[in-house]
């Protein structure tokens, strides 16, 4: 199964993925009628820096997912394609699942006592951050797949030396 | 030939898409695939909200509300926004002038008699330029009245007073020169700060935006686009202005004449050079010498049947308006014209000249020449052109091309077979001949109806929109509609390859055009030149509004560049604002993120200039609010 992969070597901070974020998540799904939109759209994952490197972070969509057990009221659950998923109008605002995050990619919803998360785009075969990527740092792809090239990248690192 | 669909979404041009197979079945990348490759596009640029002009950013506005709405020093998105746009129109309004600098010095240099290799060649159009200037003519030599002319368009470049340059004052209406200085005198009245809209002087109004728009000088998006308003006119009613001016009187003022269009102007059995670019000034010359019967010898040496000079872009529209020299493309066709692998040469000056085609022309045996000192291109080979040495580099450079033609490999050659006729050479002074000498009857055929009102088309390509698709689909619905269209640059090129430039096309037009035009024998869409000669579409405007004694914003005129692409363009479009033309523009600018901005340009400009941007993404409806707009003025005219 495929998953939305972060390869953090690669982000140059260009905040691309947040915008096609907003913009999928927009009524109109272009960026320039997305922007005069109200309420604001708003986007799920979030470029994060330390000042040497980047990270695009968004819901992992944990297996033991502390936020769904921290949501009292029933809203967290996880859809078939087995991504955690915010029933927006059963949620009462107790943040309880932002407490509890590790990841602190829920963020309350604009001007609402709700939350709102990553959905991992249910319209669409690829993620609207990774079709985003200039460069590649977000990917859709199956977890071996990426460990296999990781391997790969160790081997050539040893050749080199 | 078999085109594949996707090359079918790139071009509407026939020529253009058996070249795009071509180069698909060899697996040439051109302009469309890089483009691709440069997918997904950022966001925040897009919409003008990154800042990079200074070195605490860059800095951007998050357009969703979320993250930053200042930059680091405080900026706002619609400072940022502004800046920005200003900076593109001194880049386009810098291309333009520069570009009319040059034959500005070359007039002095002939007037002075040391550059013997050029010479005064339209007198007539020196004398109307000159007394226009209000210099004296009459008993004067034409050397004297040249110098005078240069002097006061090289002075206008440069002159350190507060008042209008000298062509603003001598060219535009009476009744916009006044509005001009009542917009300034009550945009300063109401901030408290100076405003000025008529250019002092046409560098300094570019030195004046680059100079504001540094970290921390104006952050007022009003008094920055005032700014952009100024500098480009300047560009329209100064530099490119002198740039048609005085390259007619150098090289001659067009005049109607027939002419060949499209890639098929190649010739297979003869040497083909390519003149791409922007300046008429070298490629004058070298149509001169190929043309010369000793270059045609050596030709015929070398097995060619002759020499054939064809043009590219807007070169090739000042070749082809004043010697109906054949056009082989616009912009987008460049790198195709290469991939026929039937060109000798490609000699290029300065402006919209891909880079991609020094690695391009490796691929075959043809020489890329740059020959200006502001453009060079890693892997082309540079002959500098120097005007005091003009035959003899354009000698150089013939010569290069014929002495090359035994290299083509013929195995290679593809020239579609496509061409079209074009009737072309619509200077003012060409119109206004056909026309029996005055404006008379143009008007009278747009105040009985016959012609709704006048459509100015202009300039450049743009791979994200199809090919020459929305310049021929505008102009088709427009002239549908009794809408003469009049237009420059890639357009004019897109237009003639596409037919809409001959005296049968009048059978497209709407009853009242059709008529019109076949009266006078012209067709419905006319050339009037190279991307500089915007200003003879100002002149035009300018002859109208001043006959009916009115301003040119009450005129029904309006501007459209859809398939923008460059810096000049966004300074032609907003002298066109500022003279008082409603500019649709196709793609959408990056301004979206600047709501005020936006505002500005699309609203209150209007309210000032009568002038003001539009965006439309769809040909039809844009034609559609065109003729809205043309009614509502006609109606307000009571005509």
């Amino acid at each position: 199964m495929k998953e939305l992969l972060i390869k953090p070597e690669l982000c140059l901070g260009c905040r691309s993925c947040e915008l096609a974020c907003a913009v999928e998540h927009s009524q109109s799904k272009t960026l320039l009628s997305a922007i005069r939109e109200k309420p604001r759209p708003q986007y799920r994952v979030h470029v994060m820096t330390d000042g040497y490197g980047f990270l695009p972070l968004q819901c992992r969509n944990c297996e033991e997912a502390p936020c769904l057990n921290a949501c009292l009221s029933g809203a967290l659950h996880r859809d078939e394609r087995g991504v955690v998923i915010c029933a927006t109008d059963l949620c009462v605002g107790c943040w309880m699942c932002i407490m509890v995050c590790p990841f602190g990619v829920i963020t309350r919803k604009h001007a609402e006592r709700r939350i709102t998360k990553c959905d991992r785009c249910p319209d669409r075969d690829e993620p609207a951050c990774v079709n985003a990527c200039p460069v590649k740092a977000l990917v859709y792809e199956e977890v071996d797949d990426q460990a296999r090239a990781r391997r790969r990248q160790v081997l050539a690192g040893l050749r080199t030396l | 030939m078999n085109i594949d669909e996707k090359i079918k979404q790139k071009s509407v041009d026939p020529a253009s898409r058996e070249m795009l197979q071509v180069a698909a079945d060899q697996n040439i990348e051109t302009v469309w695939e890089r483009l691709e490759k440069q997918q997904p596009q950022c966001g925040f640029g897009e919409l003008g909200l990154c800042c990079r002009t200074c070195s605490m950013g860059p800095c951007r506005i998050d357009p969703f509300g979320e993250g930053a709405q200042k930059g680091a020093c405080g900026a706002g998105a619609d400072t940022i926004v502004a800046r920005h746009l200003i900076r593109m129109i001194a880049g386009g309004a810098a291309a333009h002038s520069d570009h009319g600098r040059r034959p500005a010095l070359l007039l002095k240099e002939v007037a002075s008699g040391n550059n013997q290799d050029y010479e005064l060649v339209d007198i007539d159009k020196l004398k109307a330029v000159a007394a226009r200037l209000g210099i004296a003519v009459k008993g004067r030599k034409k050397t004297a009245i040249a110098a005078d002319i240069a002097n006061l368009a090289l002075n206008d470049f440069g002159k350190q007073d507060e008042a209008a340059l000298a062509f603003v004052k001598a060219y535009a209406p009476v009744k916009r020169l006044a509005r001009w200085q009542k917009i300034a005198d009550d945009l300063s009245a109401a901030t408290g700060k100076t405003i000025g809209i008529l250019p002092r002087s046409i560098d300094r109004e570019i030195v004046d935006i680059m100079h504001r728009t540094h970290f921390g000088v104006d952050h007022d998006p009003l008094s920055l686009i005032t700014q952009g308003v100024r500098a480009s006119i300047g560009d329209g009613w100064g530099g490119s202005l002198i740039a048609t001016e005085i390259q007619d009187i150098l090289f001659g003022t067009p005049k109607i004449r027939e002419a060949t269009a499209n890639l098929g102007v190649l010739d297979k059995d003869q040497v083909n050079i390519v003149v791409h670019g922007h300046e008429p000034v070298l490629s004058e010359k070298i149509v001169e010498v190929a043309t010369s019967p000793a270059m045609l010898k050596l030709a015929r040496k070398q097995g060619a049947r002759g020499i054939n000079v064809v043009g590219m872009c807007c070169t090739g529209n000042e070749v082809l308006m004043r010697h109906g020299i054949p056009i082989a493309g616009n912009e987008l066709q460049q790198e195709l014209a290469i991939i026929t692998g039937a060109v000798e040469l490609m000699s290029v000056d300065v402006q919209c000249i891909f880079p991609a085609l020094a690695e391009l022309c490796k691929c075959y045996h043809t020489h890329f020449i740059a020959t200006s000192d502001q453009a060079a291109f890693p892997g082309s080979t540079h002959i500098q052109f120097e005007e005091a040495e003009a035959d003899q580099c354009a000698t150089k450079i013939v010569t290069m091309a014929v002495e090359n033609y035994s290299n083509r490999n013929r195995d290679r050659v593809y020239i579609p077979a496509v061409t079209n006729k074009a009737v072309v050479g619509f200077s003012v002074e060409a119109i206004l001949s056909a026309l029996g000498g005055t404006p008379e009857p143009l008007l009278d055929a747009i105040k009985s109806g016959a012609v709704k009102g006048v459509v100015g088309i202009v300039g450049c390509n743009n791979p994200k929109v199809t090919h020459d698709f929305y310049h021929i689909e505008l102009a088709k619905a427009l002239i549908a509609r009794d809408i003469l269209v009049i237009g420059t640059g890639c357009w004019a090129i897109a237009a003639a390859k596409a037919g809409l430039m001959q005296t049968g096309t009048a059978a497209q037009a709407g009853p009242g055009l059709k008529a019109v035009c076949e009266a006078l024998g012209i067709p419905p869409c006319l050339h009037m030149g190279s991307c500089v000669d915007c200003s003879r579409m100002l002149v035009l405007a300018g002859a109208l509004a001043d006959t009916l004694g009115v301003d040119i914003d009450d005129l029904p005129l309006v501007g459209s560049a859809p398939e923008w692409l460059t810096e000049k363009a966004v300074s032609i479009g907003t002298y066109f604002v500022a003279s008082g033309v409603p500019v649709h523009l196709w793609p959408m600018p990056p301004i979206a993120g600047g709501a005020q901005v936006t505002e500005l340009l699309t609203q209150t400009a209007g309210e000032v200039f009568g002038g003001y941007f539009f965006v439309e993404e769809d040909p039809l409806k844009a034609a559609a609010e065109m003729e809205k707009i043309i009614l509502e003025k006609r109606q307000a005219l009571g005509i």
